[in-house]
């Protein structure tokens, strides 16, 4: 949206006679208005105003009602026809993209300072239970889900409909300006920002020509100038050209580009489908729905496409710094896949190296140790036997676990066990952390509780919180019991509740699938709108104008007078343009000769370049 | 002496030689504050510089370089404004002081990648580190193809205050990355993200000298104090703009090139190309702060100061975004590598 063209139907025309008409009055000291020298007027150099970027809006508001005050909010006299157009120039007026660029800004800065519900839920719990009152209004209002909430969508959306209304005039005026031949020379040189001046022996003809295969460049199918040649009034020669019109190319092509990614993004949105899953080495899973432990999908998304494969983890191996604070190195899970009519294949699933499987890409998210247990009731049978996850707490792997056991023997209580396994105890204190995340010295310490877990009723519960209000903690002289088991050992439960075997300590990974098949355009357009960006950034835009003729001319150095070929040429440039100069002196010396008197230079709003050494 | 020290020790070195370097930019400040204090009357200067300056080489330079009258820098002999001859033996200092400073952050960058055995831009330490080494590097560029000798005294101002910072709060060992973190687009990516910043402290410098400029010639209170007396001899707030509008194009380029080789790394090790994440956060809000910026500079009275306005806004949030991010949220970008 930046440098927009103010009305279109001024776009690409030759200046007019009237214009020229208006400068000459201005030069003789006659005009009102601010002089500007031809050539510029038409979008060149205007700097963007709230003109509306629509081309019909000025030609309307010259209509049946001769009201030319369009551009004045004039509500009451407009109409709701006006009303509209009034209100659509304000949303597609640069001021009001600007502000809402800010507004989107300043929106966005408490997604980062408050917990946010789709990144930390738990964040956002523990927020409210800290603060109830202030929580509760935040939570009404959307500030822990910034990010879809209806205002922060409010100013993109706005910002989007405002980028439309600015880009598709301006592409569309962009599209016959392409076409344009470069501006008739101007009678007048002398208040343009760069100008040069020289004389030489060299034929007219022989010098436009020079200038000419100068400004189009070597490059013949991809001319650097635009070049039109022509006589003026007094027969003297013309040289027109114009560069840059990739400028406004670029441009465009990055505001649409922006609007391709936002149409991207949204397709991705209805069409992904994300899901995770907890493996344990020696276990798998299939790329089924009920498989996974929490699967999410897009509107439009169906469990009919879901590539049929299956994966098992064979094996997961990590390695850690030999320091104190046991940096992580590396981790990787060894995985066979197994899909219809292909032979199983072994592979590798690292982080930062997804793999690609059934169209989906498997990442891998965590990891930790999921220890066998074997719970033995009272009566010897076996209650529950298998991998029991538990979370990391920390960066040595103190990991937090619940062993839920139901009842197998009738009459029988059901029993919990809760507590961590250290994967290297420090001593056989239990209350101490682990002090190195691998398997060197593994600790399970549980604490024992009986009576109901409360699965029976079927509600579903967090597998790694023991719902205790119906149970009992076994205690010894009114201190809770806590075993500590070395694995391989058996120990008895209290309260004669059977015992508890720590049969081996296989490790889990946490696995990531992901489809999204707008990935491919989503990276398209972020492309394309930097190659535009870099595009409208960085090419100039530029227009030279060269008069050359024949003249009597005093020699410095020997004082006679002969007739000379003088070139004169200026230049002008659409926003700050530091090259102007060097651009205008390049021409002129390419079309001169060596020998010709340098050409002048002028002030320009940047720097001064530094003269060669 | 292992890599990993001589690396600590050059960087100390770098630090103490862009100090002498900032002190020799702000002499040169100075002085030329005092010549343009002197402006007046041109008739007058002959003699008064030779009292100024006083006696022996220097004196003599003046008045040598006098009777030269420079062509001047905008080409124009004999105009009203064309600069004043100043002794600007400091800045010459200044200059290669900077280039030595240059060379000696450069060889600690190097030396600590190859303590570490990795790119040497991983945690918030090594940050700061190439932010610094990057703004000097634009400085010394900029300075082939302009006299941007103004800007030493700031550039390396600000250089010295990262690396102090580098050294004494943000320290870390040089070691291994964690697996997040091992990936060619740790190159890339926060490569040119530092690249960017550094680009865009120099911008940011250019603007805060475009608006001090400004206010001063539109007779603050303030900035008219004869200790400002050098903002005369800096360039327009016109010419400041425009380097700063290049910079900052080339930064904002840079900037929406971090944004998506972050996002294509963010796939590649998290499994999304965006999340919210605090970084993401920050990193999305300096884009569009400078976004408005390139908007506000073609928006009819929005441009020069207000526009100026924006980079400064926007460098804040480029700091934040380096500092505060990493430092006070909790987010998967938090590889300052300090435990708090």
């Amino acid at each position: 949206m930046n440098e927009r063209e103010p009305a279109a139907e001024v776009v690409g025309q030759q200046p007019t006679t009237t214009t020229e008409d208006a400068a000459e009055a201005e030069a003789t000291g006659g005009g009102h208005r601010p002089y500007r020298p031809e050539g510029i007027d038409d979008a060149f150099v205007g700097h963007d105003d709230d003109t509306p970027a629509g081309g019909d809006a000025t030609r309307d508001a010259g209509g049946p009602t001769g009201a030319g005050g369009a551009a004045t909010p004039a509500m009451p006299k407009l109409g709701w026809k006006g009303s509209l157009r009034w209100t659509w120039r304000q949303i597609t007026s640069m001021r009001v993209a600007l502000m809402l660029l800010m507004l989107l800004a300043v929106a966005a800065v408490p997604g980062s300072i408050l917990p946010q519900q789709s990144i930390d839920p738990s964040g956002v719990q523990q927020y409210l239970q800290d603060n109830p009152t202030a929580g509760k209004i935040l939570d009404r209002l959307g500030f822990f889900d910034v990010f879809s909430s209806v205002w922060f969508s409010a100013i993109y959306i706005l910002l989007f409909v405002s980028l439309v209304g600015c880009i598709v005039p301006r592409a569309l005026a962009h599209t016959k300006n392409l076409r344009a031949r470069p501006p008739r020379t101007p009678r007048r040189f002398d208040r343009f920002p760069a100008k040069a001046h020289a004389t030489t022996d060299a034929q007219p003809d022989v010098v436009v020509a020079a200038a000419v295969h100068h400004l189009r460049g070597r490059v013949r199918w991809l001319p650097t100038f635009r070049v039109e040649t022509g006589t003026d009034t007094q027969g003297r020669r013309t040289v027109a050209a114009e560069r840059g019109y990739l400028r406004e190319s670029g441009n465009i092509l990055f505001h649409l580009c922006l609007l391709g990614l936002l149409v991207a993004v949204g397709t991705g949105q209805v069409l992904h489908y994300r899901a995770q899953v907890i493996v344990t080495e020696g276990h798998g899973f299939a790329n089924s729905v009920v498989d996974y432990d929490t699967f999410e999908s897009g509107a439009l998304w169906r469990a009919s496409s879901l590539d049929p494969f299956s994966m098992t983890l064979d094996k997961f191996t990590s390695e850690f710094t030999n320091t104190a604070t046991a940096e992580p190195r590396n981790f990787t899970a060894f995985v066979s896949v197994r899909q219809p009519g292909a032979p199983e294949q072994a592979e590798k699933i690292r982080v930062n190296h997804p793999l690609d499987v059934g169209g989906a890409k498997v990442y891998l998210q965590g990891n930790g140790y999921a220890p066998n247990i074997t719970v033995k009731d009272s009566q010897g049978q076996v209650a529950y036997a298998g991998p029991v996850v538990f979370i990391p707490q920390d960066t040595k792997y103190t990991s937090q676990g619940v062993v839920k056991v139901p009842d197998v023997s009738a009459g029988l209580d059901q029993i919990g066990l809760v507590g961590f396994l250290l994967p290297t105890a420090a001593s056989d204190d239990p209350t101490q952390a682990s002090i190195y995340p691998q398997p060197l010295n593994p600790m399970l310490v549980l604490n024992v509780w009986h009576g109901n877990l409360g699965l029976d009723d079927g509600t579903p519960q967090n597998v790694y919180r023991l719902d205790t209000s119906d149970m009992t903690e076994s205690t010894k002289d009114g201190k809770p019991v806590t075993l500590t088991i070395q694995p391989g050992k058996t120990v008895k439960l209290p309260d004669g509740l059977g015992t508890v075997t720590f049969d081996s300590l296989p490790r889990y990974v946490a696995l990531d699938l992901r489809y999204d098949p707008a990935l491919t355009w989503i990276l398209v357009f972020a492309l394309g709108a930097l190659l535009g960006l870099a595009l409208s950034l960085f090419t100039p835009r530029r227009r030279v104008w060269l008069r050359v003729w024949t003249e009597d001319v005093t020699d410095d150095e020997s004082g006679e007078t002969r007739p000379r070929t003088v070139i004169d040429a200026a230049g002008l440039a659409r926003g700050d343009d530091s090259g102007l100069q060097r651009e205008v002196d390049a021409v002129v010396a390419s079309a001169s000769t060596p020998t010709s008197a340098g050409p002048s230079t002028a002030t320009t709003s940047s720097l001064p370049r530094k003269a060669p050494r | 002496m292992s890599y990993a020290e001589l690396s600590t020790h050059l960087v100390w070195a770098a630090l103490t030689v862009l100090t002498v370097s900032m002190i020799a930019f702000l002499v040169d400040l100075t002085r030329l504050g005092e010549s343009r204090s002197d402006l007046a009357s041109v008739a007058r200067l002959g003699t008064r510089r030779k009292e100024l300056v006083g006696v022996g080489a220097a004196g003599e330079d003046v008045t040598t370089s006098l009777a030269e009258a420079p062509s001047g820098i905008d080409g124009r002999d004999g105009a009203a404004e064309a600069p004043r001859p100043v002794n600007r033996k400091a800045a010459g200092i200044g200059m290669s002081t900077a280039a030595l400073g240059w060379l000696l952050l450069l060889s600690a960058i190097v030396t600590r990648g190859i303590a570490a055995g990795r790119t040497p831009w991983a945690n918030m330490y090594e940050f700061t580190l190439v932010g610094a080494f990057v703004a000097l590097t634009v400085f010394l560029v900029v300075s082939r193809f302009r006299d941007v000798r103004f800007l030493g005294a700031f550039v390396t101002l600000l250089a010295v205050l990262f690396l102090a910072l580098a050294q004494e709060v943000f320290f870390v060992q040089a070691d291994g990355v964690q697996p997040a973190l091992q990936s060619y687009w740790l190159v890339i990516h926060v490569g040119v993200a530092i690249t960017a910043a550094g680009i865009l402290s120099v911008a940011f410098v250019t603007s805060v000298l475009q608006l001090l400029r400004d206010s001063r010639d539109n007779g603050s209170a303030v900035l008219n104090h004869r200790a400002f007396r050098w903002l005369d001899s800096l360039p327009t707030p016109g010419q400041l703009e425009t380097l700063s509008f290049r910079l900052n194009a080339v930064g904002f380029v840079l900037w929406t090139f971090t944004l998506i080789a972050g996002s294509i790394w963010a796939e590649h090790a998290w499994g999304r190309y965006w999340g919210w994440d605090p970084k993401e956060v920050w990193t999305f809000i300096v884009w569009v702060v400078y976004a408005g910026y390139l908007h506000a500079r073609t928006t009819r009275g929005w441009s020069g100061r207000r526009a100026a306005y924006f980079v400064i806004v926007g460098y804040a949030c480029v700091l934040f975004n380096f500092t505060g991010v990493n430092l006070i949220f909790d987010g998967k970008h938090s590889y300052s590598g300090l435990t708090s």
